[in-house]
């Protein structure tokens, strides 16, 4: 290893010590001698003795086994890790719910600790009356509760350039999806009174926090779909989602979702903040650049097979998994390739597509233990088909940095292990 | 058109002094910016005693921090720098940016003429203004960056979305080769190819 690189590179060993240690200890059934296996010919301890009381633990966290389900970072993406992001460990998660105490962060200035006693959110602006609610008064207008996916622009930008990353967590975890509990925000901008005239007019959202993250938003989508959420998968927001309330903008980059939101103001222009001109702007081949890339387009990911989950149990009966998702609305369906795409099949879909939010996929296939060229594609109900790499970059180029939802192959070999390639 | 909801009564108005303290964006033409003013000269010596660790003495950055200067006419090369002269739109967001969230870890400590001041070496810098230069709320308009003109509004609709529609199924390519792999970390990279990671990197600083 050169030492130039040291201290700026995350070691592989990192990455896959969970998963590599997990397998290493796994047995396989019939592996027992003519006496049987002890674990069941002999009494365990956890079979006799006492477990623990219901008293221990008030509010659980996963089995010290599950110990490479969790967030990382990776160090020399960002300058600090303030304004950075952690990723969340999709291929070692099922279903569709991401568990909040795993869902990946992105800060800004860092994840604040506000109050629900000094929390304010502010509407003004263009409306009747410019209002200040409490916590207390959020909570006592009528509710909704919604799923949905959060995809930072970012995802999977490091890979435009090639293939860097080697693990579904680091090619793709910039996502999380929930159940989310709050208000519509069209419910708190009529309780200030719209303009009769609503044409061309802009909401724009800020956060409690140092950065601000202000951003623009047409009055079409805020009065559309967002919500002002206080909940998340049942219980109040995690501190670094936003707590206690936060925006949630269906199918848009995760950029637009302001956490610890303080203030909506009705405007007649968009704002143009640096959230929406130095940065979440995707510069083209030309060196001309698009803004308001809003939209999350149609995407997919096999989570295992993956580099952090390799197949430990060699030929035969082979589930591979994935999550698919689409801002434009519902997927209706997921092809895998084993062949890189020479041939594609349908997989199985655990529960038909819902809007803008994430839907598992299963192809459950009989391994025989050749090298595999893994790939899935999503389709959502537009007729949008998920591109290659290669499409997108013919369009785009290779800086836009943003909004990478290319088809990603993972390179399956004989002895199971995976790898993050990129094929003709 | 919107319906009339019935309105519950709650919150409560806010106060004149309250939208003050929180409103603080500033529009693309400068119209409703502070009073005040600050020259390139003060504004020199505040960024060396705020800003030049992280941003450099000539805001050219520091590390893996942000650059503010430099980068013009690269934006469709190879590795673009994209700095408030070559690729910021509007002078208003540098102003609203740096009022709000500067310095990083003390923001909103900077009064307006210290901004004013800031954002004139900032503009100096860029060699975007000579260094006698004096931004005000009444000299603002008369800045225009020079990728004003840069953007163009999301046209995935029209240049994309009808071309990825093709579905095939079966007989779809002759051949698979692998044309890259991932930079497995535990092997030294390449020296440029680890170069070409780090540049990558830097040119995605989420800062």
């Amino acid at each position: 290893m050169s030492d130039e690189f040291e201290g700026v590179k995350p070691s592989r060993r990192s990455f896959l010590t969970g998963a590599a240690a997990a397998g290493a200890a796994i047995g396989t059934a019939g592996a027992a001698s003519a006496e049987g296996e002890r674990l069941i010919t002999e009494v365990q301890d956890w079979a006799s003795g006492l477990g623990d009381g219901v008293d221990a633990t008030p509010y659980g966290m996963p089995i010290e086994f599950e110990g490479d389900v969790v967030r990382r970072n990776v160090e020399w993406l960002t300058a600090d890790t303030i304004s950075s992001i952690n990723f969340t460990p999709i291929h070692a998660l099922d279903g569709t719910i991401t568990p909040q105490g795993c869902a990946f962060e992105r800060h800004h200035s860092g994840a604040i600790e506000l109050k629900k006693s000094d929390y304010r959110l502010m509407i003004n602006g263009l409306v009747d009356t410019p209002l200040v609610f409490t916590y207390e008064d959020l909570e006592r207008f009528p509710r909704s509760q919604q799923t949905f996916f959060l995809e930072c622009a970012a995802n999977t930008g490091m890979e435009w350039a090639g293939a860097q990353l080697n693990g579904a967590q680091f090619t793709h975890g910039m996502i999380h999806n929930m159940e989310y509990t709050g208000v519509s925000l069209r419910t708190l901008l009529e309780e200030a009174g719209l303009p009769t005239d609503l044409t061309g007019k802009w909401v724009y959202v800020e956060g409690a926090d140092a950065s601000s993250n202000g951003r623009s938003i047409p009055i079409e989508k805020a009065l559309d779909d967002c919500m002002v959420a206080f909940k998340a998968n049942g219980e109040a927001l995690r501190k670094e989602h936003g707590y206690p309330v936060r925006l949630v903008v269906p199918g848009w980059e995760g950029n637009m979702w302001v956490k610890w939101l303080r203030r909506i103001e009705i405007m007649d222009a968009p704002v143009e903040s640096r959230e929406e001109t130095s940065k979440y702007t995707d510069t083209l081949e030309d060196g001309t650049s698009r803004k308001w890339t809003w939209v999350m387009d149609a995407k997919s990911i096999v989570t295992s097979p993956s580099p952090q989950a390799p197949i430990k149990h060699g030929k035969g009966p082979l589930v591979i998994t994935g999550l698919a998702w689409s801002g434009n609305g519902a997927i209706t369906g997921v092809d895998v390739t084993l062949d890189g795409g020479k041939t594609w099949q349908e997989a199985r879909l655990a529960e038909p597509g819902k809007k803008m939010a994430l839907t598992r996929f299963y192809l459950d296939i009989d391994w025989d233990g050749q090298e595999m060229f893994l790939q899935s594609r999503a389709i959502d109900e537009t007729g949008y088909v998920q591109p290659t790499k290669d499409q997108l970059r013919e369009v785009r180029g290779l800086n836009s940095i943003y909004h990478n939802n290319c088809i990603q192959t993972w390179w399956v070999k004989a002895d199971g292990e995976a790898e993050n390639v990129e094929i003709s | 058109t919107p319906l009339m909801a019935e309105k519950l009564g709650l919150g409560r108005p806010a106060l004149p002094d309250e939208i003050a303290a929180w409103d603080i964006d500033i529009a693309t033409d400068g119209s409703n910016l502070p009073a005040g003013s600050g020259d390139v000269l003060v504004g020199e010596e505040l960024f060396a005693d705020y800003c030049a660790v992280c941003h450099g003495d000539f805001a050219e950055g520091v590390d893996n921090w942000p650059k503010l200067a430099g980068g013009a006419d690269t934006l469709d090369h190879e590795d673009p720098l994209k700095t408030v002269g070559s690729y910021w739109p509007y002078l208003s967001t540098t102003f609203d940016y740096v009022r709000r969230s500067m310095p990083f870890g003390n923001a909103q400590t900077l009064s307006d003429d210290e901004v004013y001041a800031i954002v004139a070496y900032i503009l100096y810098s860029n060699d975007l203004v000579d260094d006698d230069f004096v931004l005000s709320n009444e000299t603002f308009a008369g800045v225009e960056l020079p990728n004003a003109g840069g953007f163009i509004v999301d046209d995935r609709a029209e240049t994309e979305y009808p071309n990825f529609t093709e579905r095939c199924m079966s007989d779809c390519k002759d051949s698979v080769e692998i044309t890259m792999r991932a930079a497995v970390l535990d092997v030294t990279p390449e020296e440029t190819k680890a170069r070409t990671i780090q540049a990558m990197v830097e040119a995605t600083n989420p800062r």
